[in-house]
């Protein structure tokens, strides 16, 4: 289904994350992207971050709120979405795309086991 | 949805922005049937009153409608409400859903003395907010008689709107022209149906409620007032009519206006793009000076906004407070307010 792409993983989070070896580009899902409304901001870790999988990295906000982002993996920021700062209306115009937010060197590739697939992402966000 | 008071409300329908420029341009409905409606009645009516509220209701005519509050005995906040003057001997209140049950034991308790009978009708009224420019053609193809006439904080009783007995003001909380419908909670639905069907005005959430009140900069309970802050300090003293007799917290007022409140309600527009919300600190010279009560993005200004009680040497148009969001020191300037005023027809 176009809603959730079969070649990008998920988290319960609504996060997803497109692997290409050890790196990761990762981004909000078209649920949250709904769910939240009008992006207004989106904050975001600076280059050579680390970041923790299942920890916050950031925060992204619409009108009515502000809601965490939390990484579907460990690792380094080896690249930043910076055209979010002036166009954050991306993120729901186009979240798999031109809305993604970093860029991760994957620490822990294990990790990837954890996360789901796009059938498995679309029955979590059923029962929801 | 969200709970609220042991209601069930909806935080947005189509989208909170859609809906908040529906009504700025065009035409909203909200189902605010949560507000609490208390009706005080006897031959001590307006004397009651009078002690209760701050404003003057000696000066409502049958008909009309003015907003006011109930203090402590130390001027700080009870609630704010509405009131309406039915007869000389009859008033209905519209109070927060949260603060019904405190206000009528609260009036209850004051009402001793009175020959006045106090009464919780909250469960005889459902209410729709009917907002916007487009709202009193929408209503009036509903009304046989003119509505759109009404004045502003007038009402009439027993007015059919598509057939369903109504007491219809024209008020709001969204600092546009509209109405608000009263009428019993079966034909609440009926009402709804029918707006729909003569004019489709969007159905409209808490979400867009609070941004449009605090672009109009018109104060929530909870958040701008409550039982730890004056009138005086909330940029309210043109409800505070301390010359129309005894009321109840008028002595602390009066001390408090001789004195000079330390702190004020502002307005400010936060120069970045980061939203800054409620509770967020805002500092000044390396120090907390307060919190915000009210932030958000503003849908129709497409800026930040956001309401804080400042102490007066900074609650000055143009001084420079910074808000922490996550942190980071953001520079927010105090501007003017309300930050949204409807244009004149």
């Amino acid at each position: 289904m176009a809603n959730y792409p079969d070649d990008l993983q998920y988290t319960k989070d609504h996060e997803w994350i497109r692997l290409t070896e050890d790196i990761g580009r990762v981004g909000i899902t078209h649920y949250a992207q709904e769910s939240l409304g009008d992006v207004v901001y989106v904050d975001l870790p600076k280059v050579g971050v680390t970041v923790k999988a299942n920890e916050p990295f950031g925060s992204v906000e619409s009108v009515k709120a502000v809601s965490e982002l939390f990484s579907p993996v460990s690792g380094e920021v080896i690249e930043v979405n910076t055209k979010l700062a002036d166009a954050p209306e991306l993120v729901n115009t186009s979240p798999y795309d031109e809305g993604w937010m970093i860029v991760i060197k994957l620490s822990n590739p294990s990790e990837v086991d954890a996360l789901l697939s796009a059938a498995e992402y679309e029955d979590f966000i059923k029962e929801k | 949805m969200v709970a609220f008071a042991g209601w069930s409300l909806p935080v947005e329908y189509s989208g909170l922005v859609a809906e908040h420029l529906a009504v700025r341009t065009a035409v909203g409905v909200f189902d605010v049937s949560h507000m609490g409606e208390i009706l005080v009645h006897g031959r001590d009516a307006l004397k009651f009153i009078q002690y209760v509220t701050c404003n003057d209701a000696a000066r409502l005519v049958d008909g009309q409608a003015q907003y006011s509050a109930l203090l402590t005995e130390q001027g700080t906040f009870v609630d704010d409400l509405l009131v309406h003057r039915l007869a000389e001997d009859a008033y209905f209140l519209c109070v927060n859903a949260a603060n019904t049950a405190k206000d009528v034991a609260w009036l209850a308790h004051h009402a001793a003395g009175f020959e006045v009978e106090v009464c919780d009708v909250s469960d005889r009224y459902a209410q729709l907010a009917v907002q916007g420019p487009r709202a009193a053609a929408l209503v009036q193809s509903l009304v046989v008689e003119d509505i759109t006439g009404l004045g502003a904080y007038r009402f009439r009783r027993d007015v059919a709107v598509a057939g369903v007995p109504t007491l219809i003001a024209r008020t709001g909380y969204t600092g546009e022209d509209g109405f608000e419908l009263y009428c019993a909670p079966a034909d609440a639905g009926w009402l709804w149906k029918a707006l729909q069907e003569a004019g489709n005005p969007l159905p409209c959430g808490l979400g867009a409620r609070n941004t449009l009140r605090l672009e109009a900069k018109l104060a929530l309970y909870g958040h701008e007032i409550d039982d730890t802050v004056t009138p005086f300090e909330a940029d309210l003293s043109w409800i505070c009519k301390l010359h129309k007799g005894d009321f109840i917290g008028r002595e602390a007022l009066l001390q408090h206006q001789a004195a000079g409140p330390a702190r004020k309600l502002v307005g400010f527009e936060v120069a970045d793009r980061v939203p800054v919300r409620d509770g967020y600190p805002l500092v000044a010279d390396g120090r907390e000076i307060g919190r915000v009560t009210s932030g958000s993005p503003s849908p129709f200004l497409k800026k930040n906004i956001g309401l804080a009680y400042l102490p007066i040497d900074k609650a000055v148009v143009g001084t420079q407070v910074f808000a922490v969001v996550r942190g980071r020191e953001v520079p927010c300037y105090i501007v003017p307010t309300p930050f949204y005023t409807r244009p004149k027809a």
